[in-house]
């Protein structure tokens, strides 16, 4: 038993060590192809840097997110497609307990509570995971798309309460002795977030200011004009992917754990789970509260840094977006998720961009015609085609939406399982590889990174397989 | 609860709490409901904060906007019921309706006053106004009735090829599969028409130009103006026409049939692929009228429209029930209603967050819906 156990943890290691090396070689290609396309058209040093940090901070935040949700759609087979309201209570809450007292700063048309800012985090987490309570309650009994539109609808009234006067400004009491103070969430207009700076603070609790310091120096060095903006985007960056593998490490113990087996059974078959005597609804509901707060910590995560928060920034858009990194990776693996959130971040929403940037600042192209008209009449009456193609490139924030659109048909049609395969979480707690045929596959682990050729056959055709 | 089953046993009294000890969920809307309710009577009658003519007003709007969602609605309860998908994708087929539609009226209407480019892009970067054209039901009648038949047609096109290109390759996957393949076309649809004919926001109509009439209503006026008639008119007539069709033709038999059980009805000798492009017909071209009027009424257009309208339009067809055309239109004006009138309580901004509540609450208490079992006519 003890033997078996070991050989077991040993292998699973090993599929691990193949797994991240799998990430590690995508980060490196999407890293490079950046790296060259910006050398080859003589992108300045600051531009690299630049576009190296906002491309690291999307592929954090689209992989948190991507993982959060194949908590909810992958292990367990609840179709949430309201990522944005979660999303929107975590920061909101969390700017809400976080930010100083109304009168202690200038620019501020509102205050906040004053307390800590991890404080804020827990609590902004907490709101999301209560948010995800109230609506798992009602909407577990319903079927698969009732609780799509269940969700998607929620979203959409946190953004109408957060974008409403009603809730823009209001007294609140800060101490027990009833002292109020003027909080509010900021209507349309947006919540000016002006706590101190996370990351700083973060890096002085963790005792690295001097290395950071000396970091800037560094930078300092190539970069002489103003290094400290870059080196503050980098290091986000890079705490942003500290958290993608925490999430990972996370997911992965609550999905081999016996609450993440039960999970798994439940999107296998729940009648089944229920008739093994589980709470099949209990086990749903604090999964899906335990997904909505980490979306909570990624709303939290992407927009602590940016200064200022507005509720049109939720748009349900945004979910879909999240949803097509997690397509992309495939539903159900935790490594697909993580790349499909890179893939996502790189190629689908920087990348377009990034196209954009590099294509101007290389050929400097004129004026682009301001609508569809002007920009086709000459092609159709001169052959000029250089309108519509400034025009087409100044478009390229639409355009780049139906080409996600386009792609997410196109993946539907002929890889719905994703880029890496077949690989769903098994259900089993045991190997169901061959026993003697080399490794078996550790629990909860992917039939694809098994150096034997394709198990998929013999085990995980009857347990995850279609 | 022992109280509860002695209760049972005596007169009507027990028989409330026996219901409000088995289903407390309903009772408790029921009590809110009921508050509402009261609270409006007593605005009404004692205190005067809401007069008549304000919530006749309201309850008008309302109906108006919940006919265009039961019509809008009826296309996406028969593709839910027969294709078995909550289709994301047709809010932006109603924008494309619009779009079509409104490109002929402004086409006809503005005809050698302005270049023919700009009427074509519906005015797309402030080239052309339909206000400075006058449109309108009353003025230029031709133009708007071309409107309203090119807008079903090509939203009926549409909605084949899309179903051609996208759907029928995975007919058989789950109801899921062909979910998120419908928020891709509606991404595709929705920003190539953002590409085409702009991101502004644009008035379609001759606002100060079209006939009102003004009906005395207890203390105060409702005023109605001739969009609405024509609203009422097209969205009455096309669902009457609808009822007719599926009733009386072995069609709307066929469809019955094929939303119990599709392989059953294949196995009868019922050509399901036709059914499916009668479905997608029928549907797209209520949808694309739908979206025509819809702007028609509301006097602007912009390429986001369809897609707000497509949440309240699942909470009618959910609320009436998947599948019923009559549930997808009382759903329509139950919703309409609830939104419009929502004001009277709440502040507007959650005029639409009252229609999303009222959803909520109906697949908590029923969730098959109103209208279940009388599926697709």
């Amino acid at each position: 038993m003890s033997d078996a156990e070991a050989s077991g943890t040993g292998s699973l290691r090993r599929l691990w060590e193949q797994d991240a090396a799998k990430i590690v070689a995508l980060l490196a290609i999407i890293y490079g192809a950046y790296l060259v396309s910006g050398l080859v058209l003589g992108y300045s040093i600051r531009g690299q840097l630049n576009s190296m940090a906002s491309l690291t901070f999307y592929i954090g935040v689209f992989a948190t997110l991507a993982l959060a949700l194949n908590l909810h759609w992958g292990y367990t087979g609840l179709f949430n497609i309201g990522v944005v309201g979660f999303m929107a209570v975590g920061i909101y809450v969390m700017a809400f307990v976080s930010k100083p007292l109304y009168g202690s700063t200038g620019a501020a048309q509102v205050g906040g509570l004053g307390l800590p800012i991890p404080v804020g985090i827990l609590v902004g987490m907490l709101a999301a995971a209560a948010l995800g309570f109230v609506v798992a309650l009602p909407a577990l009994r319903l079927r698969a798309d009732y609780l799509a539109i269940v969700t998607i609808a929620m979203s959409e009234i946190v953004r109408f309460t957060f974008l409403s006067s009603t809730f823009q400004q209001f007294q609140f009491p800060y101490t027990l002795a009833g002292d109020t103070t003027r909080v509010g969430f900021g209507g349309g207009s947006g919540l000016i977030l002006d706590f101190p700076d996370p990351l700083l603070a973060f890096i002085d609790v963790v005792g690295l200011s001097g290395a950071y310091d000396g970091l800037v120096g560094v930078v300092g060095a190539i970069v002489p004009n103003n290094p400290e903006p870059i080196v503050h985007s980098l290091v986000y960056g890079l705490v942003l992917l500290g958290v993608v593998a925490g999430y990972f490490w996370l997911l992965k113990r609550t999905g081999e754990s016996p609450f993440g087996r039960v999970l798994k059974a439940i999107r296998e078959d729940e009648d089944v789970a229920r008739a093994l005597g589980k709470n099949t609804d209990r086990f749903k509901i604090v999964s899906f509260m335990l997904g909505c707060a980490l979306m909570g910590l990624a709303g939290i995560l992407w927009l602590m840094g940016q200064g200022a928060v507005t509720p049109n920034f939720f748009r349900p858009r945004l979910t879909f977006f999240v949803w097509i990194a997690l397509i992309i990776g495939g539903a159900g693996s935790n490594t697909g998720s993580v790349m499909g959130g890179a893939v996502f971040a790189a190629v689908l929403y920087q990348g377009p961009l990034y196209f954009q940037n590099v294509v101007t600042s290389v050929f400097q192209p004129g004026e682009a015609p301001s609508s569809f008209g002007p920009a086709v009449s000459p092609l159709i009456s001169g052959f000029d085609p250089m309108p519509f193609l400034l025009y087409t490139l100044d478009s390229v924030r639409q355009l780049q939406l139906v080409v996600m659109g386009v792609a997410l048909i196109w993946l539907m049609h002929n890889r719905p399982q994703g880029m890496l395969g077949h690989r769903k979480e098994t259900a089993a707690a045991i190997p169901l590889g061959r026993p003697g045929g080399g490794a078996g596959r550790g629990g909860g682990s992917n039939a694809d990174a098994d150096p034997t050729p394709k198990t998929d056959g013999d085990g995980g055709g009857g347990e995850a397989g279609e | 609860m022992a109280s509860g089953t002695e209760a049972g046993v005596t007169e009507t009294p027990g028989r409330w709490l026996e219901f409000a000890v088995d289903r407390p969920l309903t009772m408790v809307f029921a009590v809110i409901g009921l508050v509402l309710l009261g609270s409006l009577v007593w605005g009404l009658l004692v205190s005067g904060a809401v007069t008549f003519a304000r919530l006749g007003s309201l309850v008008w709007d309302g109906v108006m906007r919940g006919l265009v969602i039961g019509l809008a609605g009826i296309g996406l309860s028969m593709t839910y019921s027969i294709l078995n998908f909550a289709n994301f994708s047709h809010g932006d087929y109603i924008t494309s309706g619009a779009f079509a539609g409104w490109a002929t009226t402004y086409a006809i209407a503005g005809f050698g006053r302005a270049d023919i480019g700009s009427l074509l892009l519906v005015g797309a970067g402030g080239s052309v106004f339909g206000g400075a054209l006058g449109i309108g039901v009353t003025t230029t009648p031709v133009a708007v009735v071309a409107g309203i038949v090119v807008a079903g047609i090509t939203t009926v096109l549409l909605a084949l090829g899309i179903d051609r290109a996208v759907y029928k390759p995975i007919r058989d996957e789950s109801g899921i599969t062909l979910l998120i393949t419908s928020i891709g076309v509606a991404f595709a649809l929705r920003y190539l028409i953002q590409f085409v004919f702009g991101s502004s926001v644009r008035g379609t109509t001759a606002a100060g130009s079209i006939p009102q009439a003004s009906l005395y209503f207890v203390d105060g006026v409702v005023r109605i103006d001739a969009h609405d008639a024509t609203l009422l008119v097209v969205a009455g007539g096309l669902m009457l026409g609808v009822h007719l069709l599926l009733q009386t033709t072995k069609l709307g038999k066929a469809m019955r049939a094929m939303s119990d059980n599709e392989d059953l009805a294949r196995v009868t000798g019922i050509p399901t692929e036709r059914v499916v492009r009668s479905t997608w017909i029928i549907g797209g071209g209520l949808t694309g009228v739908a979206g025509y009027v819809f702007i028609l009424w509301k006097g602007t257009l912009g390429f986001n429209d369809g897609w707000l309208l497509l949440l309240l339009i699942f909470a009618a067809v959910i609320l009436g029930g998947i599948g019923s055309i009559y549930g997808a239109i009382a759903g329509g004006l139950v919703i309409g209603i609830a939104a419009s009138i929502s004001v009277i309580w709440i502040p507007a901004a959650f005029s639409r967050a009252a229609a999303f509540v009222v959803m909520i609450v109906i697949l908590l208490v029923r969730p098959q819906g109103l209208f279940s079992g009388r599926s697709t006519a």
